[in-house]
């Protein structure tokens, strides 16, 4: 029931509704509790609701951060 | 798909699991519990445990909706259910899911009741405005990550004059649940050492609401994303916090949690749900201001006032350990009915139910991983 997956807005389709692509599944969901959502942003979708939308830099931080600890030396 | 594939990278993963059993402190042991069902599944599912070291146990938490539904609100839906009148929509987690006596929602809708599964509450809506004459009632289950919308569909009802809708309403709040299990913590040895806070409960309610762990617990929470490198990641997080001796609330999910949440979907829950007085959770038995009800301007949707539900607590079943699973107290494998008279087929408990319960999860994949360890370990000594 949580795993929600991330999502790209396809087409906004007005009433607080937009069509998303979910790894190649197209489905309408609600966009009412995101402000301001745009077609081309990836938002996490729960239960055909968008909660959140993915910061694009915020993600490629984290992956920097990833490569940075497992790039690290052992301390000796 | 991105944003999920490169969280999921085994030669990324690989390192930072080096990463961790570098930093470590062999002296002594991490006891992490990750609260959500979410990470449970993760944790199980890409065998996370195995690239920890020994001294890092995860204990699972409460944190799976249709596990902490307690049996006499599932009796109540079926009785609802029951009534000739009535469409029930749900989440199709919950239709397996045992009640009293041996009956499920499953087992009811074959008996003729009109129980319809659904994806999402608009669904719910759709149906009522297409049959006028059923009374549809939807039960409503989940976290913070449900409730808001729940609660735009409860609006949509009031907007639209819709009076064959209501909504039986059995929304739980994540942070008084992460109360409960360290207020109720008392041995020293079994004690957590910091929480993997939840990723899409988080996306609502934010950073924010988990800082009584840190400032009243001295322990440290990392909200984490759900795949699996996220799930590294925050873990290697909070050992670095205990070996600085630190306790903060850290966000590791950065990409979609703020420290202040989503302040539309937070506002709507306002609007439509109060905090009930006190509500009976599977594991942790009653927990006083842990759930919503529909506010008095929203009274008309409420199905309990409807069809005048009066909730009957009732047993579990005396052998299944769920309860003591839910509060991290046994594991899985501590039940005597684990995978034999209890399985994803024929659930005795819950948390056989959901995927994101942690005696699911462990059947799953889990103890595959358990007889290889142990057929390894034996061709080494």
């Amino acid at each position: 029931m949580c795993l929600a997956i991330p999502a790209q807005v396809m087409e906004l389709l007005g009433d607080g509704m937009a069509r998303i692509d979910m790894g190649g599944v197209s489905k309408a969901i609600s966009v009412a509790l995101v402000d301001d959502v745009a077609v081309g942003d990836f938002v996490v979708v729960h239960v055909g609701y968008a909660l959140s939308r993915i910061d694009a830099d915020e993600a490629e931080r984290t992956l920097a951060l990833l490569r940075e600890a497992a790039a690290m030396e052992t301390p000796s | 798909m991105r944003y999920v594939d490169e969280y999921r990278d085994p030669e990324l993963a690989k390192g930072v699991a080096a990463r961790i059993a570098a930093e470590v402190d062999a002296a002594r042991h991490y006891r992490f519990m990750e609260f959500c069902g979410g990470h449970t599944h993760a944790i199980s599912r890409y065998g996370v445990e195995d690239m920890l070291p020994r001294n890092v146990a995860m204990i699972h938490g409460p944190g799976c909706p249709v596990c902490v539904l307690p049996v006499g609100r599932i009796d109540d839906a079926i009785r609802l259910a029951s009534d000739p009148r009535v469409t029930l929509c749900t989440y199709a987690d919950l239709m397996r899911v045992p009640a009293s006596r041996g009956a499920s929602l499953l087992k009811a809708r074959a008996a003729g009741a009109d129980i319809r599964m659904v994806y999402s509450t608009l669904d719910a809506l759709r149906i009522a405005e297409a049959e006028p004459e059923r009374e549809v009632v939807f039960l409503a289950i989940g976290f913070e990550t449900t409730t808001p919308p729940t609660a735009l569909a409860i609006k949509q009802a009031k907007a639209k004059a819709l009076r064959n809708f209501s909504v039986f309403c059995n929304h739980v709040l994540t942070p008084v649940a992460m109360r409960a299990i360290l207020a109720g913590e008392s041995d020293e040895a079994t004690a957590l050492d910091g929480i993997v806070g939840p990723a899409h409960v988080s996306t609502v309610i934010g950073a924010r609401p988990y800082e009584f762990v840190a400032n009243e617990y001295g322990k440290p929470v990392v909200i984490s994303g759900f795949e699996p490198l996220d799930v590294m990641q925050s873990i290697l997080m909070l050992v670095r916090q205990i070996n600085e001796g630190r306790c903060a609330v850290e966000n590791q999910y950065v990409r979609a949690v703020t420290h202040d949440g989503n302040a539309r979907a937070q506002r709507e829950m306002d609007d439509v749900f109060e905090l009930q007085e006190s509500f009976e959770w599977r594991g942790l038995g009653m927990v006083p201001h842990s759930a919503l009800r529909l506010a008095e301007a929203f009274a008309a949707f409420d199905a309990e006032k409807r069809f005048g539900i009066h909730t009957v607590a009732a047993a579990d079943n005396p052998a299944c350990e769920c309860g003591a699973i839910l509060r991290g107290a046994k594991k899985p494998t501590d039940c005597k009915l684990f995978g034999t008279l209890c399985s994803p087929e024929t659930p005795m408990g819950s948390c056989m139910v959901s995927s994101e319960g942690s005696c699911a999860a462990h059947y799953a994949y889990g103890r595959f991983r358990d007889r290889s360890r142990a057929r390894m370990e034996r061709a080494a000594s």
